[in-house]
């Protein structure tokens, strides 16, 4: 302590032997400091006048090559972001141009990163939505479908017969199926490695393979489901059980699909449950809860929001597999609502099969526009499920008022 | 319904670090006692190691013999969780939990535990728990509101309304106080004062004057130097260890000349 008081600076040593120098050096604040409160601004309406500025400019030069909306608002992004950079660096200073011009440059990577969704978005609603607007399209499936209807539809413009019933049948089910496998599985392993591990080899087996799980591609996963069922059946068989002999069904595919699903829960509610706080674990214990109502009342419930969400969010990314589905559960034209018996055609595969066979190999148009109608309806699900999420995680989520 | 604590020759360890050492102390039942120290002498550590919710953390372990009246809650066969029913604790920060209203809080021991109580029942230990913490005039009209949206003061109390609901015999509180006003603290420390008629209160404070006001009697904790464990080194009436200690070290920290 009296070490430091005597290093404690004093007037004279700061001054130095020279006095004080405020006399011969001007004070570098003074440079900083703006004359007037908005000396270091330009006003709100000079970005409007640079934006209609770079627009016309923007205008021009794509006249100059040739006129495109595209290329127009190319031009004047670019010249947009030009003309600001000036006009702050001229009029205000160069720290406050190079901010505005960083910033213009995240706002532009923003957009160019928005544009593939909207037009993706754009596309499949323009192009599908008469397809959907076809009476029917969702009541009834593909059979009797031939190519004398399409050609007839096509070539006299009648209504397009047939719709994506038994597709959204199975859809439904396989997935409803492999969430079903796949949540409780994916939730016990998170809750073993969140609660019980405490970093053991097993643990870090099991996030190692669940990690390369997540990289398996979903053909893989498809193969696998046909084999393992197929094994499964045959053993079964030999044992003399009276199980289908045919593994194509809607149960190998919802297999096939739980090894894609089950990483994703696994990772999703591993997160979920580590920031459940572990002053609540602690609270239950003190109250002499035994861990496994602990886990069950105070964690889960707390990290219940997350959970539901990470599970929707893991079905919207399955249920617009194509592969997998399609070498196990194969596909039909009818629908089929038994799990274990029979083909079954899910949306994407729907949408595979009429795009690369059409109905009538000839006149494909019916084909093409059941198909869109198909890719609409299956981005309106994804974007439901996602939404559903979100509902989920509000309507879970703890009660936070007050403190 | 209360029970005295007697510790022998406790050793508490985290992992291969031995963080409290050699600790013997006998606590009365119907008392308070305070527990004073500088910062990191392991009065945490000790406390947690009273109704056995030190092990929860991975590698923890205790050596050496505590008696609850005169079972030894470390005997082999014992169950922590029975352990825990008995020895209620009190955290340093409020936490409610935060999916429970404030009835289901104070109902949690039960609740929890898969208990099934009928309404009137429930009613009553909801009321007397909320009367026995002071506050149960605060939120007798919003018992169904979350508990998380009371004040960190009202929080604290719900907290112990539920600890105190379950009636252990002993109840333990890690600086319960830390986070509170000095009116909540002043609620908290009457609630102490009352409490004592029916629980064995042992209670971590950094502040000498709440030692001072609430308990009976007071063990000064302090440690050599980092990495060296922390020993009790004096544990008398409280008076006497504010006005004149026996020890040296006692004397310099009570006087607020060192930690
Ligand atoms: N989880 C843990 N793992 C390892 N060491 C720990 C752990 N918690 C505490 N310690 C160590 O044990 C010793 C005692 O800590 P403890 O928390 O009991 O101190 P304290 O007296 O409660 O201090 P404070 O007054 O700051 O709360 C310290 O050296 C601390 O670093
Ligand atoms: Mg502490």
């Amino acid at each position: 302590m009296s070490q430091t008081d005597q290093k404690q600076p004093t007037p004279t040593s700061v001054e130095g032997p020279a006095g004080p120098p405020a006399q011969r050096r001007p004070d570098p604040a003074a440079a900083l400091r703006p004359r007037s409160l908005t000396q270091n601004s330009i006003p709100w309406w000079v970005g409007l006048v640079v934006l209609a500025a770079a627009a016309v400019l923007g205008a021009a030069l794509s006249a100059l090559i040739s006129f495109s909306i595209a290329l127009w608002l190319i031009f004047t992004a670019v010249s947009y972001v030009i003309i600001s950079y000036v006009v702050t660096r001229t009029r205000v200073n160069r720290r406050k141009a190079t901010d505005g011009f960083w910033k213009n440059l995240v706002y532009l990577a923003f957009i160019v990163a928005l544009l593939p969704l909207v037009s993706v978005i754009w596309s499949v609603v323009s192009v599908g939505v008469p397809g959907l607007l076809e009476p029917g399209f969702l009541a009834s499936d593909m059979r009797g479908i031939d190519g004398s209807i399409d050609q007839q539809s096509q070539e006299e413009g009648t209504a397009v017969l047939g719709g994506i019933r038994h597709a959204m049948i199975g859809s439904l089910l396989i997935t409803l199926t492999a969430t079903l496998i796949s949540v409780p599985i994916g939730l016990m392993t998170s809750i073993y490695l969140v609660e019980y591990s405490r970093g053991g080899t097993l643990a870090r087996a099991i996030t190692f393979f669940v990690d390369v799980m997540t990289g398996i591609p979903s053909i893989v996963a498809g193969l696998f489901g046909a084999a393992a069922m197929g094994w499964f059946l045959s053993t079964a068989n030999s044992l003399g059980l009276p199980l289908p002999s045919r593994s194509t069904m809607g149960i190998t595919a919802a297999v096939a699909l739980s090894v894609l699903m089950i990483p994703v829960v696994v990772r999703t509610t591993e997160e979920m449950l580590r920031v459940v706080p572990n002053e609540l674990r602690e609270a239950s214990y003190a109250l002499g809860v035994r861990k496994w109502r602990t886990i069950l009342k105070v964690v889960i419930p707390t990290a219940i929001s997350g959970i539901a969400a990470g599970v929707t969010l893991a079905i919207a990314r399955v249920i617009g597999e194509t592969a997998p589905i399609l070498v196990t559960a194969g596909f039909v034209v009818y629908t089929n609502w038994n799990m274990f018996q029979g083909w079954m055609t899910a949306l994407p595969v729907y949408i595979y099969r009429q795009f690369q066979n059409p109905t009538s190999p000839n006149f494909s148009d019916p084909s093409h526009q059941r198909a869109w109608a198909a890719a609409l309806v299956l981005i309106l699900i994804v974007m439901g499920l996602n939404l559903i999420a979100r509902i989920i995680a509000a309507l879970f989520a703890p009660k936070k008022t007050g403190r | 319904m209360s029970k005295s604590i007697t510790a022998k020759d406790l050793n508490v360890y985290y992992g291969d670090f031995l963080a409290v050492e050699g600790v013997n102390i006998e606590i009365a039942a119907r008392s308070v006692t305070a527990f004073i120290g500088p910062s990191g002498c392991g009065k945490t550590t000790f406390l947690r190691s009273l109704n056995r919710m030190h092990e929860v953390l991975p590698g923890a372990r205790v050596e050496g013999e505590l008696l609850l009246d005169d079972d030894n809650i470390y005997a082999p066969g014992v169950d922590p969780v029975t352990v825990r029913t008995m020895v209620g604790m009190v955290f340093q920060r409020p936490n409610p939990f935060p999916t429970m209203s404030i009835r289901e809080n104070v109902l949690a021991g039960y609740k929890l535990n898969g208990a099934r109580l009928s309404r009137s029942r429930a009613d009553e230990i909801v009321e007397e728990a909320l009367r026995g913490a002071n506050l149960w005039n605060e939120v007798k009209d919003r018992l169904d509101n979350p508990g998380s949206g009371l004040s960190g003061g009202q929080q604290q109390r719900l907290c112990i309304a539920r600890t105190v609901a379950v009636k252990p015999d002993v109840i333990l509180m890690d600086e319960p106080c830390s986070a509170l006003d000095p009116i909540s603290t002043l609620a908290i420390e009457d609630l102490i004062g009352e409490l004592k008629q029916d629980y064995t209160i042992v209670i971590v404070t950094h502040n000498m004057q709440q030692a001072a006001r609430v308990s009976e009697k007071t063990a000064f904790f302090n440690i050599a130097g980092t990495g060296k464990p922390g020993k009790m080194i004096e544990y008398d009436d409280t008076h006497v260890i504010f006005n004149n200690p026996s020890n040296e070290q006692t004397e310099r920290y009570v006087s607020g000349k060192f930690g």
